[in-house]
């Protein structure tokens, strides 16, 4: 066996780079054949093989730069069986050993994070994220062409489609203090790109109405045993809410619509969303034609799409298509939320806990079940006045529920 | 078709100033008799006489300090080292002297120092050195390497008429080898302007900043680079002092890498003061390291095979420009 070291090339070179091997483990190599290349301070070049034999060991790879003497393969008779390309331990043929050399980075973990001044400056001018390059340069480097490239790209993209508002910045994960560091999945990254979205399309309000469910919760209470006895579906609050708003929503129309462009879409079809919270996310099945449905196949269908929502059965066009939306915090024991607008949509319903509260009737205080409503809306198409009405008319309906539910 | 030589260029540059303008005169070793050592100056005894071609010792210092003290009377003396290499033995009276004169005293020293420089015609260590350093090193002398015939004949002109001290500096390899078309020396600038630098090829990898005769390694690696996709931008400085950096940099800021080739040896070269021009005023355009192509730090070898290793080569530039090219 003999070791091949690197070279010394010159009286003050400490350390040489492997930019080529020409060989591969297992090839012959004969004595004066060039072997690898190198290159130092000073020069660069070929370093011919200094034995006969097989190559059995690279033990410096190519792009790896280690001190003079260090051995950066070896040649035998036959492969050695472990062959690990990382630095060698200090060899005792070479007495005085040379410091081991810091491990040198893949050139996976390196992408991204070595450029030039110029491909930096770029970056900065160009707002690139250098991280989300990979890099075509030595070592992973991001180049100048890699930059172009990617300007390039992204000028077709942003011509095809719409433009896509950069995300948010984003404070980096600092090394102040323990974190852990996660990969968001990708429907965290979907809802935060839809929720700093809508913030940044509508013009958000939030009203508040509070309402007396009484006769909903009775009428749920004396019901819901036989409801999920003979219809085998259990009864929640979601189907009267539901009901409640597609019956105002065909009286404030605007609150059923979109805005595209300079125009105005009025929805003629109320195609309901109900927000069903997972594990690790959100998502909001859409009740389509919900209007057209009685009270047991609109309860059936929110059951249905809540279920298979969270055994992630869900086809695409059931969480497409939404005309209004509502959704439902108070399980938790919030009082209210401010949702915020699910786009295109104009308007967002959030029900917050029912809870008995004191509550004067009739210059008497009585004892009732109360809802807080809360009304996020897009003041670029409702006005206050329109938003309070449709409110007043939701309030209205859930408190004077007649609608026989079975 | 006549054919004009690189040494041709000089010789007519001189002839030609000497027939404009009678201050004009030449001091040397066999200048005038034996009609220089590279014959140079052959025929120009018989033209002008032995009192404007004067046949000098073996004494630089001597024969710098007598043109010295002519141009002081009214003279424009163009002095002509055998050798560049023995320069040395004026140094003193060029660094301290020439040099210092305007500075000092407000008195101009309007000579031309001329001779032959650089290796690869195996003259061994004392008759192949490139000895532009010292002087490009010493305020108050102009310093310039011509490359093409035209450069040869314009820059000497430009150096005559020159109201400073001027090195010029004239690469022996080139004297015979480098040739061009007499019509193409006649529609070229009659005098090159000292401190412009010239492009002489467009590229958009890497530009490679380079003159003497180093100029033509550059573009012979230009070539082959070119067939593997690698374009280089060749730049022909013509005058280290004073340098047009502006060119430089122009072409860094369009090109974004840069490898600084020359002939003479690494440590104190022009290389590193270009780096360093580079690294101040174009740090933001560089994607790549600055690179440097030069002779090693050694004496200019003797031996064939060692000189030819020595001396940069159109390999040594593709090497090089392939590694910066995929930094």
């Amino acid at each position: 066996m003999t070791d091949v070291i690197m070279p010394q090339m010159g009286e003050s070179i400490a350390e040489g780079t492997v930019t080529k091997w020409h060989k591969k483990v297992g090839d012959r190599v004969e004595r004066d054949e060039p072997l690898f290349e190198i290159s130092t301070d000073k020069v660069d070049t070929e370093i011919p093989s200094p034995t006969s034999g097989i190559l059995s060991e690279i033990r410096v790879g190519e792009g790896q730069t280690v001190p003079i003497n260090t051995v950066v393969g070896v040649i035998g008779e036959k492969v050695a069986e472990a062959r690990v390309e990382a630095p060698p331990p200090p060899s005792p043929a070479h007495p005085p050993a040379p410091p081991t050399p810091p491990p040198t980075p893949s050139a996976t973990s390196e992408r991204g994070h070595r450029s030039s001044p110029l491909v930096r400056r770029m970056a900065r001018e160009q707002k690139i994220d250098l991280l989300t390059l990979s890099g075509s340069g030595q070592g992973g480097r991001v180049t100048k062409q890699d930059v172009l490239k990617h300007l390039e790209s992204r000028a077709t993209a942003s011509s095809e489609a719409a433009e896509v508002p950069a995300p948010a910045p984003v404070a980096a994960a600092t090394s102040q203090g323990r974190v852990e560091i996660a990969p968001m999945s990708a429907i965290r990254k979907s809802i935060a790109e839809h929720m700093v979205q809508s913030r940044r399309t509508s013009a958000h309000v939030t009203t508040v109405f509070e309402a007396d469910v009484s006769r909903i919760v009775q009428a749920r209470e004396s019901l819901k045993g036989t409801f999920e006895k003979e219809e085998g579906v259990k009864l929640t609050y979601t189907p009267f809410l539901v009901r409640a708003v597609i019956a105002a929503l065909k009286s404030f129309p605007a609150l059923n619509a979109s805005i595209e462009g300079d125009r105005i879409l009025y929805r003629k079809d109320y195609n309901i969303g109900v927000a069903v919270s997972l594990e690790g996310g959100l998502i909001v099945p859409v009740v389509h034609h919900a209007d057209e449905k009685s009270f047991l196949g609109l309860a059936r269908a929110v059951s249905d799409l809540a279920e298979r929502a969270r055994g992630k059965k869900l086809k695409p066009e059931e969480v497409q298509g939404g005309t209004f939306t509502v959704t439902n915090p108070g399980p938790y024991g919030s009082l209210f939320g401010t949702p915020i607008i699910n786009q295109p949509q104009v308007a967002i319903l959030g029900v917050g806990g029912i809870h008995k509260r004191p509550v004067v009737v009739n210059d008497a205080i009585a004892v009732r079940s109360m809802v807080y409503l809360a009304l996020s809306f897009d003041h670029r198409l409702v006005d206050g006045a329109v938003a309070d009405q449709f409110m007043a008319d939701v309030k209205r309906r859930l408190e004077g529920w007649d609608e026989k539910i079975l | 078709m006549t054919e004009v030589t690189y040494l041709e260029a000089i010789r007519r540059a001189m002839w030609e100033e000497m027939e404009r303008d009678p201050r004009v005169i030449l001091l040397g070793e066999d200048v005038g008799l034996y009609g220089g050592a590279f014959k140079v100056t052959a025929g120009f005894l018989e033209r002008f006489g032995k009192d404007r071609i004067i046949d000098t010792p073996i004494s630089e210092e001597g024969y710098t300090g007598v043109a010295i003290g002519a141009s002081f009377n009214g003279l424009r003396p163009v002095v002509e080292y055998q050798f560049i290499d023995f320069i040395a033995n004026a140094f003193n009276m060029i660094t301290n002297f020439a040099a210092k004169s305007r500075y000092r005293w407000g008195a101009g020293v309007p000579i031309v120092m001329r001779g032959p420089a650089g290796g690869g015609v195996r003259a061994g260590p004392f008759h192949s050195q490139n000895p532009e350093m010292h002087f490009v090193h010493t305020p108050g002398i102009k310093v310039v390497a011509p490359a093409t015939v035209a450069d040869a004949r314009g820059l000497l002109k430009a150096a005559i008429r020159d109201e400073d001290p001027v090195l010029y500096l004239e690469h022996k390899k080139l004297y015979r080898h480098v040739k061009a078309s007499l019509a193409e020396l006649e529609s070229a600038e009659d005098v090159v302007p000292i401190g412009r630098a010239l492009v002489r090829r467009r590229g958009e990898d890497i530009v490679v900043v380079t003159y003497s005769a180093m100029l033509y390694v550059a573009l012979e690696a230009a070539e082959i680079l070119a067939k593997e996709g690698i374009e280089l931008e060749v730049i022909d400085l013509r005058s280290l002092v004073p340098l047009d950096k502006e060119c430089v940099l122009e072409s860094v800021r369009r090109v974004n890498k840069v490898m600084i080739l020359h002939e003479d040896t690494r440590t104190g070269g022009m290389a590193g003061e270009i780096a360093a021009i580079v690294a101040e005023e174009a740090f933001d355009d560089l994607d790549g390291p600055i690179v440097r192509v030069t002779a090693p730090d050694t004496p200019v070898p003797y031996a064939a095979a060692l000189e030819d290793a020595f001396i940069p080569r159109a390999e040594d530039v593709v090497r090089a420009a392939r590694r910066l090219a995929a930094y």
